[in-house]
């Protein structure tokens, strides 16, 4: 428990990223069975410790301060562990303090097995030995929620870091294994084999792409050897399909276990809010695509792959704030079901069957997808259709093409022979987004960034003319080099004319040219527009603010 | 108490304790910007408080000048005044003001944790007690300072890498960390702000050792690695801490002791180091005093006054202008 606690407070206070793989890799190397699985599952937040609700802790800690000191303690500091491990009262009894704080594991075991009010006493016992640091530890890892910087995959990380295992093979099956991992462990200390999992039980992790530079990359790529696809404005989802029974031979024989689950691309299953798509869906794989919301259209019957298809619904995709009123929500209700349908656009199968198809070439695992869909005919998935190309600036011309009349925010590029790797991998799989909307703003507020930032002036907020006067458009963080940070930095700290707390406004007299993604509607925002994605391109010291951009222009790039 | 009011004016005297603005008659209990200002046309302090006023406002910053060392009453109007140490930086004092029997005691800034760069607290029994609240919550229990200086120690040892850049106020919490290091062994040069080197001068020519310090020059070469630099906190976020490579941004100070704000502020290695009393200090010091009126300010009195009341005291919370909460010391 000693160790953990040092752990988590390593991690707090540590900005650095490498730093922190380093320091957990070293927790994992030393750390005993089962408690550096506790700890990873902790971190991971993929332990769930249910016996002991915040509440009881804080009931307790009352019954030991006074009720209203606690509550203007807890005013003040905002975090109940944190509260609870400072204000925990000095033990006069020094027998206690020799006593042993218990393991990691001993700790859960008890916590998780002991009756309610034997927990009481055990957790009161345990807090009056524990050093404050440990408390907070403690505390925190029983509510969950440790807040100590740590994603579960530079969690991951530092497992591969420590064991030489590669970070994608722990990936592969880090959803088929659960807290304290032991399995895991063993493998990765070289003691046993990798654990087996049953594939078509969980999330597998996702391939993702990296946005091409269109400068350079295309230059060494051949276009035979890529694919290309529309980029979809969806959310990206896995589907695991479940059950054999095919549309032919459902009805009475449907077995209503068998059930097909969406999971988003972090690994929340999110199926239950969207039936339209659980109970509509038949076959056996796993398969990775687009969820969208679509306006259904009739297709054209085509025979191919000797399979004859029938007449059916085809869907066209809708904007993403339609798909936005979908999200977030245990289920959904009828008349979401009714307006607006979702579908999957499906661009890839990662296994066939129970069979692994990922170390697979691309082209290899679409034609199977291909005829999986076909087979299955299933009415709310469709096949997300390869672009037909010769070289890079037919590819080109397609994209503005798509961007123009179909408002597709690019295309993805994917090399034909990649086999699926988890994570984000460079050279296999790209973006290209359509080029970005470009508008000429003046910089009014400034303020100091965060991490290696911190000293300079790098959030900024930008506006354009209405008339006579400026209007706040959007805030920028990123797009500059870093000798143009420190020039931004040394122009703001001349050019203050006010301050508010940590905001500084500056004279109007600075153009930016501030690219972004696209421009929307928006009732927050005071100019009532809000932009996608909006950062730096260009900074114009020669241009005067006059001539910067206004509320009309703007307006005329809203989709 | 008739004779004192809320804005600690001494009526029968006319003299105000740490007054916020400028008054003819002003007794000023330590050096600290938010005790001492500049301007007033008496100043009653100890002779080292008063140093301290001239060293950083100027040696005219007041028209008279009265020094007063600790345990020396002052009879005058009717009123017997004397100052006792507060613990809390050099010089810094109680002012403890007797009139018709009555006694009353401020207590200004103050600790009783053991400080060599600083006098001794001692406590004065009272009818009244003008308490400071700055970590008045239960939640501030400060560790021994020695525990943290060995924190620092054993990160300058294992991050030789790094530069140790810790954050302390000018006046007295800068020279309280040198002289934790020198007491903890610690005998390689220390860097400074330039805002630091006077006052550690001064600390030094009071008979505070400090060894040997160096100012942070503007176009060194040195790299710092493995060193301790220490600089106001306001200068650590500010372009002068660009010099140093990966820094390792420390802070003295008892705010230290809740973490997400140590975090919040981007310190990396907190030091529980603090000038002002914890709460079990507090709630001693308000004890043993035997005071049946407990004034609380500065800070959150809110809490020192309901602890008051839970003990049976009569007690109410001054919130004198001009005092809102400071992160720094």
């Amino acid at each position: 428990m000693k160790r953990f606690a040092k752990l988590l407070e390593n991690l707090l206070f540590t900005p650095s990223r490498n730093a922190k793989i380093i320091a957990m890799a070293e927790y994992f190397e030393n750390a005993p069975d089962p408690d550096r699985g506790f700890a990873l599952g902790a971190i991971t937040r993929d332990l769930s410790l249910n016996n002991l609700k915040p509440t009881q802790l804080r009931t307790l800690t009352k019954s030991r301060v006074d009720p209203e000191l606690f509550d203007m303690s807890y005013d003040y500091v905002g975090d109940m562990a944190e509260t609870i491990s400072l204000i925990w009262p000095k033990h006069t009894n020094h027998v206690l303090e020799k006593q042993r704080l218990p393991q990691l594991g001993e700790l859960i075991s008890a916590l998780q097995t002991k009756s309610k009010i034997a927990l009481q006493t055990y957790v009161t016992e345990l807090l009056d030995c524990a050093s404050v640091t440990e408390r907070w530890a403690i505390i925190k890892m029983v509510t969950g929620g440790l807040r100590v910087g740590v994603s579960a995959r530079l969690a991951k990380t530092s497992l591969a870091e420590y064991s030489g295992k590669d970070l994608t093979e722990i990936e592969k099956i880090w959803h088929g294994i659960a807290v304290p991992y032991t399995e895991l462990f063993s493998w990765l200390d070289g003691l046993a084999d990798r654990p087996c999992i049953a594939p078509d039980q969980i999330f597998h992790p996702l391939m993702l792409s990296n946005p091409i530079d269109a400068q350079h990359d295309f230059d060494c790529l051949n276009p035979m050897d890529y694919e290309a696809e529309w980029k979809w404005d969806g959310i990206r989802v896995q589907l695991l399909l479940n059950t054999l029974v095919t549309t032919e031979t459902a009805g009475e024989n449907h077995d209503k276990q068998a059930k097909t689950r969406v999971f988003s691309r972090s690994g929340d299953d999110i199926s239950s809010a969207f039936p339209d798509i659980t109970e509509t869906s038949h076959g056996h794989a796993v398969l990775d695509g687009e969820l969208l919301i679509g306006c259904p259209t009739f297709s054209e019957p085509m025979s191919r792959f000797g399979i004859l298809d029938l007449p059916k619904i085809k869907y066209e995709p809708k904007p993403f704030n339609y798909l936005q009123q979908r999200l977030n929500r245990k289920a959904a209700n009828k008349k979401h079901l009714r307006d607006l349908p979702a579908f999957v656009r499906v661009y890839d199968m990662l296994f066939e069957g129970k069979t692994d198809i990922r170390d697979q070439p691309l082209y290899e695992r679409r034609n199977r997808l291909e005829i999986f869909l076909k087979r299955f005919n299933n009415p709310r998935l469709d096949f997300s259709e390869s672009l037909s190309f010769s070289s890079w600036a037919t590819l080109s011309h397609l994209r503005d093409q798509g961007a123009d009349r179909f408002g597709y925010e690019g295309v993805m590029i994917k090399k034909r022979d990649s086999k699926y790797i988890p994570g984000r991998k460079k050279g296999h799989w790209f973006k290209w987004k359509r080029d970005p909307c470009i508008l000429d703003t003046i910089m009014l507020y400034a303020q100091r960034g965060h991490g290696r930032r911190s000293s300079f002036y790098s959030d900024f907020t930008f506006g354009i003319w209405n008339n006579n006067e400026i209007l706040p458009i959007g805030k920028a963080y990123s797009g500059f080099t870093d000798v143009e940070l420190q020039q931004l930095d040394k122009w703001v700290r001349k050019n203050t004319i006010n301050r508010f707390g940590p905001v500084r406004e500056v004279q109007k007299t600075l153009v930016v040219e501030l690219a972004f993604d696209s421009a929307h509607v928006s009732s927050r925002h005071k100019s009532g527009i809000a932009l996608r994605f909006p950062r730096i391109n260009r900074i114009r010291w020669d241009k005067p603010a006059k001539e910067a951009d206004t509320l009309e222009n703007v307006k005329a790039l809203i989709r | 108490m008739k004779w004192l009011n809320h804005e600690l004016h001494i009526k029968p005297v006319d003299t105000f304790i740490d007054p916020i603005r400028p008054v003819n008659r002003a007794i000023i209990t330590h050096g600290h910007s938010d005790h001492a200002r500049a301007g007033h046309n008496h100043v009653l302090a100890t002779p080292q408080t008063i140093e301290i006023m001239k060293a950083r406002y100027g040696p005219n910053c007041a028209n008279h000048f009265q020094p007063l060392n600790y345990g020396q009453p002052l009879r005058f109007g009717g009123v017997e005044i004397t100052l006792f140490p507060a613990g809390h930086i050099l010089g810094s004092a109680q002012v403890c003001v007797e009139y018709k029997g009555q006694r009353a005691v401020v207590t200004g800034d103050y600790k009783i944790v053991a400080d060599s760069s600083a006098q001794h607290f001692e406590l004065v029994r009272c009818d009244l007690l003008v308490t400071e609240a700055t970590f008045g919550l239960p939640v501030f229990q400060h560790p021994k300072p020695a525990e943290e200086i060995t924190k620092l120690l054993t990160s300058l040892a294992t991050n030789s890498d790094r530069p140790h850049v810790i954050g302390a106020y000018a006046l007295g919490k800068s020279q309280r960390v040198i002289k934790l290091l020198r007491e903890a062994g610690y005998e390689e040069p220390i860097y400074l702000h330039g805002a630091q080197e006077k006052l550690c001068e001064y600390y030094q020519s009071q008979g505070v050792y400090l060894g040997k310090l160096h100012k942070v020059s503007n176009n060194g070469e040195e790299n710092f690695c493995g060193k301790v630099v220490i600089a106001p906190p306001s200068a650590i976020r500010d372009r002068w801490s660009r010099r140093f490579k990966n820094p390792l941004i420390c802070r003295a100070s008892g705010w230290m002791t809740v973490k997400q704000r140590a975090k919040q502020s981007g310190v990396e290695l907190p030091l529980v180091i603090s000038d002002h009393a914890d709460w079990n200090e507090l709630t001693q010091t308000i004890r043993e005093t035997e005071a049946e009126t407990v004034w609380v300010t500065h800070g959150r009195e809110e809490a020192v006054v309901h602890w008051c009341q839970l003990s049976g005291l009569n007690a109410q919370p001054l919130y004198i202008q001009g005092r809102e909460e400071e992160m720094s010391e």
